[in-house]
């Protein structure tokens, strides 16, 4: 057992928190306050290339592992959960899925672009009387000649209206539940595609939240996402790899409120209740952190990591709530005021329990895992 | 061992949640969106008496009761915490005249706030003294038969829009909790300045102001008690306080509460009501009687305040703390159990969720309470 990471990943790390402290960091509050896409955080973000994390060098990606591109989310988050959430859904559900079920075909148009931050992906799952309940989705995918004709509404989709590019879920028949399900990619420039609603959130205000509406899209069979039929494994293969990067977002917040808790001790003096509770804090940091990892490190060595992500994603999240809360409690009133990070920690965190599978999806997932038989 | 409230006080709690219903819970969103101080709900509950229920019915109010100002702010807090603060701060503003005041500066100062002609607050916090107040700068130097204030006050709510505001200051700097006064300010008479509107994570629409006493004159006799006794006042209140934060902080929980419980039963995933599931249900439970353990100790603390008793203190103090962490924990479960919809302004529980964090903050911090509870029982 080593529980050191290894070289590459520590330096890979210092990059990345060179990054994040340099650009991100600076514009954590504004893009808070303004509501605006952190244009600036996730262009160095590109500069950088930490869009192509997960994408192998052939396709003009860093080749990195799970373990990286928590390491990548995590730094992100400590500096800007908004700007973290928008580049975890660009590198997982936004491209792992051509990663892992598109043809070499597919790869070679959309993957170049990805890694390159030249589009920003994204993955459209979620409708208004779908969400936990993925498979029951309603948007249609009807054949018409050598192509689709998409039509409905997907809701909650993160970097809605900044993405080139939507995975999209459809549905293709005849099957009603999920074994009817098909993938597609779906450019932003299709005719008939739609930003409907942006959201209005608790948190995460520099990371834009909304409907995506497709009337009469077509789509090329040349973009359909593995099988018909085969969607459903497509997002929940997907969504496995993307709790280890929300589980990384949801550490670099919990970090950060440790970070700033300590430091605002240390400038003012303390007792016993707080020193108890930042104890609390980090003991919950430190033992989420590894979860984290074992559950990168498994889906970095091919083994099976379902239910490992599903509770490094829960308790990450568990943990990030708790922590925000307990830093902003630390930092007092002062901390309630909007600008300071002891409050946004507090919005941003909740919707970490959330996304990606509610923190009830995941429990349910688990005990599936747990008592499967054999 | 009695349990409900007297007919009198189900009839005030009646026709204030009519009034909730219609006038206050239509606004809630928009107070919150816009940040701004609601002028029309104030007028709204002093045209219904409600700012009167702090006040004893000699001093012009209706009530004077804890019970039933815990009640008030309850039934407010369902619907919008902003507004349930009216009628808290009102009581907090106006304890001070009430515990302390002479017969003179009850029947001279309580009748315009009881009317709601004016609304009252409460100046103890500064910029460099929070849970430790015995610390404050704040300076009241007397010659002749007024005193000149000079200082600056934090976090201080309804700061900007009162009328009438309580203010701590030393009188004899060197001497801690025992060189501290308490002075009424009369706006006309004896204006401060704004220098501050804060933006916070809730409540957004009560106004949270940092005031600066610039040499402002006030007159002997809007001296509250003795000079020294200002600290012992301001813990008297406090004490009379805390559990209308409980209220407040039960009220919050109890809107998101009705809110996510009617949502769970209309949802439906995977073919049925997402109520359906174990995993909600136990959820609901957990909720259901977090709440009904609070409401009994903001109550049994309401009652003590009523009857002044000697355990007061430690029961107000435990209320404030197991309420408002109760409302934390419920409120972060109720935007769970809207899921997505819960994080999104459209909906109200994110709202809550926002406003229920100050209330373990505000009047004492949640670790004070702790301190005040642990030095009670160790006495």
């Amino acid at each position: 057992m080593d529980l050191e990471l290894a070289p590459e990943h520590a330096s890979f790390r210092a990059a990345v928190r060179e990054v994040a402290d340099g650009a991100v960091k600076p514009l954590a509050a504004e893009v808070d306050r303004d509501h605006r896409f952190p244009d600036e955080a996730v262009r160095a973000a590109t500069e950088a290339g930490l869009m192509g994390v997960l994408i192998p060098r052939e396709y003009g990606g860093a080749g990195l592992d799970a373990l990286a591109f928590a390491i990548c989310i995590e730094e992100l988050a400590m500096a800007c959960a908004a700007t973290a959430v928008i580049v975890d859904v660009h590198t997982s559900v936004g491209t792992e899925p051509i990663l892992l079920f598109g043809d070499e075909e597919q790869k070679k148009r959309w993957l170049p672009r990805l890694a390159t931050g030249e589009l920003l992906g994204a993955f459209a799952l979620t409708e208004p009387s779908s969400g936990s309940d993925a498979a029951s989705l309603k948007m249609t995918a009807r054949r018409n000649g050598g192509d689709y004709l998409l039509n409905g509404t997907k809701v909650f989709i993160t970097n809605i209206g900044r993405a080139g590019l939507y995975v999209v879920f459809a549905r293709t028949g005849p099957d009603e539940r999920a074994a009817g399900v098909t993938a597609f990619l779906v450019p932003a420039d299709a005719r008939g595609l739609r930003v409907g609603q942006v959201f209005d959130k608790m948190g995460l205000h520099g990371s834009p939240t909304g409907e995506l509406v497709l009337e009469d899209v077509v789509v090329p069979e040349e973009n359909r996402l593995g099988r018909e039929g085969q969607g459903f494994t497509v997002a929940m293969r997907a969504l496995d790899s993307g709790r280890i990067g929300i589980s990384g977002q949801a550490l670099g917040i919990a970090q950060a409120a440790v970070d700033e808790s300590r430091e605002l001790m240390r400038e003012r003096g303390h007792e016993q209740g707080d020193e108890f509770s930042l104890a609390d804090m980090a003991t919950r940091v430190e033992s989420a952190r590894l979860l984290a990892y074992h559950a990168a490190w498994l889906c970095g060595r091919g083994r099976p990591f379902t239910r490992e992500a599903s509770m490094s994603k829960l308790h990450c999240t568990d943990t990030a709530m708790q922590v925000a809360l307990d830093a902003l409690q630390i930092a007092g009133e002062d901390g309630a005021i909007q600008g300071s990070p002891f409050e946004r920690h507090v919005r941003d965190a909740k919707a970490l329990q959330i996304y990606e599978g509610s923190n009830q999806v995941q429990r349910v997932v688990i005990a599936r895992e747990l008592l499967r038989a054999g | 061992m009695d349990f409900e409230f007297s007919a009198e006080q189900v009839a005030i709690r009646d026709t204030i949640r009519e009034l909730v219903q219609d006038r206050v819970a239509p606004r809630a969103a928009e107070i919150d969106a816009k940040a701004e101080y609601p002028q029309d709900i104030e007028k709204l509950f002093a045209d219904n008496g409600i700012l009167g229920i702090p006040f004893p019915e000699e001093y012009g109010g209706i009530s004077g009761s804890s019970v039933t100002i815990c009640m008030g702010i309850e039934e407010i807090a369902k619907a919008c915490a902003t507004s349930s603060l009216i009628l808290a701060v009102q009581a907090l503003g106006s304890y001070p005249i009430l515990v302390a005041g002479s017969e003179e500066q009850k029947k001279r100062l309580c009748p315009p706030l009881a009317s709601g002609e004016k609304v009252a607050a409460y100046a103890l916090s500064e910029p460099g003294s929070g849970s430790d107040a015995a610390a404050m700068k704040t300076r009241a130097k007397k010659y002749g038969n007024e005193y000149v204030l000079s200082g600056t006050k934090q976090f201080i709510t309804h700061g900007s829009v009162a009328g009438t505001l309580v203010v701590f200051a030393e009188t004899e700097p060197g001497s801690g909790s025992k060189g501290i006064s308490a002075f009424v300010l009369e706006r006309e008479t004896s204006p401060w300045t704004v220098a501050k509107l804060e933006h916070k994570l809730g409540i957004r629409g009560s106004p949270t102001a940092q005031i600066v006493l610039e040499d402002v004159k006030v007159p002997t006799a809007n001296r509250l008690g003795d000079e020294g006794a200002g600290f012992k006042i301001a813990l008297a209140v406090l004490d009379r306080s805390r559990p209308g934060i409980g209220a407040q902080a039960l009220g919050i929980a109890e809107g998101a509460f009705d809110y996510a419980l009617n949502y769970v039963k209309e949802r439906q995933q995977f073919g049925q009501a997402i109520a359906s599931f174990q995993g909600i249900q136990f959820m609901l439970a957990d909720i259901a009687t977090q709440i009904e353990a609070a409401r009994h100790l903001v109550y049994r603390a309401a009652t003590k305040v009523d009857a002044k008793a000697s355990d007061l203190t430690k029961i107000a103090a435990m209320a404030k703390l197991f309420a408002s962490d109760m409302a934390m924990r419920v409120t972060t479960d109720c935007v769970q159990l809207l899921g997505g919809y819960g994080y999104i302004a459209d909906y109200p529980v994110e709202r809550m969720m926002r406003d229920a964090k100050i209330t373990q903050i505000y009047e004492g911090t949640n670790q004070i309470q702790r301190v005040v509870i642990a030095r009670a029982l160790l006495r």
